[in-house]
């Protein structure tokens, strides 16, 4: 019987494997930040253990940082910074500290040095860590427990999960994007949906996108519950990784680096524990009205009638998140105002979405009743942004051009949404309190975010073009 | 890791589904470098309303915990965990569970108890009606239902063993696995 590329690239790690026990699976990329690690580093030096491959680790400061140019940092951030500093100095492992010029967002910062491959299994103290699957990577999350057990032995015990293939069939519509896709199959299958699973993401609307957009959406698996995502390589991959420096050499270690990587994608004849299809070209540009990401319209929707649930837990979530939301059922998602915006995450940060929101707001101002902020995924994008001149495209039309991190994804720095504020966010997590204390989070695209910050109320680009111009 | 064998207590209900460690523990409180003093921070937002169901009186003292479907998902945040047991619990018992919450839980030694939802929704009434329960590692069973969790967990639960002190028994075969495949990556 044929293999999947999960199965391909779980087996290739099994370091050993006993009947009623769990497999134990060697690492290839230990990525770290520094909020679930300084724990793990104590662990270690309470039993006097060793980091056994700092060379297959790599530590980033993003959760924490301010990404305002003159914003101080909180004492207890610059303490948990500082561990993380002293900890990687005491282990010798490498670290791309702020102000370094290569520091960023974790999972943005793995695939842009190249570090993350085709085939190589990839672990995080971050839930997110399955944006590195967009490579054909096995990349789960995990936590500080489990850090430590890496960083003592380069191998996690696991139990292998089951498969989901998520094929996307069909053509996207203009103005509809990966974001889009990956919110509408978690609104299909439900943020447990996914559970206990690895999901294959294929189809041609997949192969159609840019290794970006790949990472949005096996970024968001974890939103539909899952182990991981994964997509698989191919010449999209391989002209992406080719010439950057974590990638094999150019001669003959990429020529066999590409046989390697040729071989991982599924077997014609391999089976999935679970299928599901989704026409792409009924997608319209998706809005989160709930405070989960399953709780999700296309943009010409209107907030849902909790009443029409039949599931009575389903209900009485749903009318607890509207009530957190402050939103009555029936009302059009184009009606729902802002006050702020957020452009940025490990979902959205990068590249291609900067592009993408600097495309809709070139030449607009944003509305003044709106705050809006581009966050860059990392030091690397905001400097290619800024060659671009995307920054003064963001500044003129009123937009904060700011520095690398997490930031008001989840507000661990000063970047926060003040209680009943409103925030149209490229982000990841509508959850109660996530963007700040009684903040109200709506996910979406870039472009949406974008069209969103130009107009004061959820909007797409189509609304902007058929505006006339002040 | 603290070892489980078994409670036998009152038990909390929170009968709502989706219930996220970002709830579970906010991320202000995420910034410390220790291990210890979470429970504290527990539910931190929900707790400010008086009528929150860890805040009646019949919740105080728990250490069983009876929540809703896909309790834990979200952030891997393994403070959720740390948090729940700090607070008291010993256990959760609930129809699903976020993958990186239950392996965070079964990490600590706080026991993720899986139950039919018709099961979880029977013990929430009796937790209701005062009744206390019995989650037994042992026998497997919580409430008198039999529950599955695999032999090598148990093991580790029951004896409270140190996960990482097993997988370098096996220096060997890690040694081996090093030996035969050559790092297709290096960070330094």
């Amino acid at each position: 019987m044929g293999r999947t590329l999960f199965d391909k690239v779980w087996e290739s790690h099994v370091v050993r494997r006993e009947a009623g026990r769990p497999d134990l699976l060697w690492i290839d990329l230990h990525l770290v930040h520094e909020v679930t690690s300084p724990q793990a580093f104590e662990g270690l030096r309470l039993a006097g253990r060793a980091v056994r491959r700092p060379d297959l680790t790599l530590a980033t400061m993003d959760h924490n940082v301010p990404t305002g140019d003159d914003t101080p940092i909180d004492p207890l951030s610059e303490r948990q910074l500082e561990a993380l500093r002293r900890n990687c100095a005491e282990f010798g492992v490498p670290v791309h500290a702020t102000g370094s010029g290569r520091e960023g967002i974790v999972h943005v910062i793995g695939p842009e040095l190249g570090l993350t491959q085709p085939g190589l299994t990839v672990v995080c103290g971050d839930s997110h860590t399955s944006t590195h699957g967009a490579f054909g990577a096995l990349a789960i999350g995990i936590g500080t427990s489990e850090v430590e057990h890496v960083l003592a032995t380069q191998t996690l015990p696991q139990r292998k999960p089951r498969s989901l293939r998520i094929r996307f069939e069909g053509d996207l519509a203009p103005g509809v994007t990966a974001k889009d896709m990956v919110l509408a199959a978690i609104g299909g299958i439900g943020v447990d949906g996914g559970v206990g699973h690895v999901i294959e993401y294929a189809g041609p609307a997949i192969e159609a996108l840019s290794m970006e957009s790949r990472m949005t959406i096996c970024n968001m698996s974890i939103e539909a519950g899952a182990r991981a995502g994964m997509i698989a390589p191919d010449e999209t991959t391989f002209a992406y990784l080719e010439g950057r420096p974590g990638a094999p050499a150019a001669g003959v270690e990429w020529e066999r680096a590409l046989d390697r990587w040729r071989a991982l994608p599924t077997d014609q004849d391999a089976v999935f524990d679970r299928e599901v299809e989704i026409d792409v070209s009924a997608i319209r540009p998706q809005v989160t009205w709930g405070t989960n990401p399953g709780m999700v319209v296309g943009i010409d929707g209107e907030v849902p009638d909790p009443a029409e649930l039949d599931d009575p837990d389903e209900r009485a979530a749903a009318e607890r998140a509207l009530a957190y939301m402050a939103l009555e059922p029936g009302t059009p998602m184009r009606a729902i105002a802002v006050d702020r915006v957020f452009i940025g995450s490990c979902t959205n940060s990068r590249i291609e979405d900067l592009r993408a929101a600097a495309a809709v707001v070139r030449g607009r101002r944003v509305h003044p009743s709106v705050r809006a902020m581009v966050v860059p995924g990392s030091a690397t994008v905001k400097r290619a942004a800024e060659a671009e001149g995307l920054d003064r495209v963001f500044v003129e039309a009123g937009f904060e051009w700011r520095r690398a991190g997490c930031s008001m994804c989840l507000g661990m720095n000063p970047d926060v949404l003040a209680a009943g504020e409103r925030c149209a966010s490229t982000s990841n997590r509508n959850f109660e309190g996530r963007q700040g204390a009684g903040g109200r989070t709506h996910l979406v695209s870039p472009a949406v975010a974008a069209a969103t910050a130009i107009t004061g109320r959820i909007a797409d680009v189509g609304d902007l073009l058929e505006a006339v111009p002040a | 890791m603290k070892a489980f064998r078994s409670v036998t207590s009152h038990a909390a209900v929170l009968d709502r589904p989706d219930v996220d460690t970002d709830q579970i523990v906010p991320k202000q409180f995420l910034k410390r470098i220790e291990r210890t003093g979470f429970g504290e921070f527990l539910f931190f937002d929900w707790r400010k309303d008086p009528a929150f169901e860890l805040n009646r009186p019949e919740a105080e003292g728990a250490r069983i915990l009876l929540a809703g479907r896909n309790f834990g998902c979200g952030s891997s945040r393994e403070h959720a965990a740390w948090a729940l047991q700090d607070w008291g619990f010993e256990t959760v018992v609930a129809p699903s569970f976020g993958d990186i919450f239950r392996q965070n839980s079964l990490k600590i030694g706080l026991l993720p108890v899986q139950l039919a939802t018709a099961q979880v929704k029977e013990l929430m009434d009796r937790a209701r009606a005062g009744e206390e329960l019995t989650v037994d590692l042992e026998a497997r069973t919580a409430g008198g239902y039999p529950f599955e969790l695999d032999d090598f967990s148990r093991e580790c639960l029951l004896g409270g063993l140190d996960e990482i002190a097993l997988t370098l028994r096996h220096e060997d075969a890690l040694a081996a696995y090093e030996a035969a495949h050559s790092a297709p990556i290096s960070t330094l």
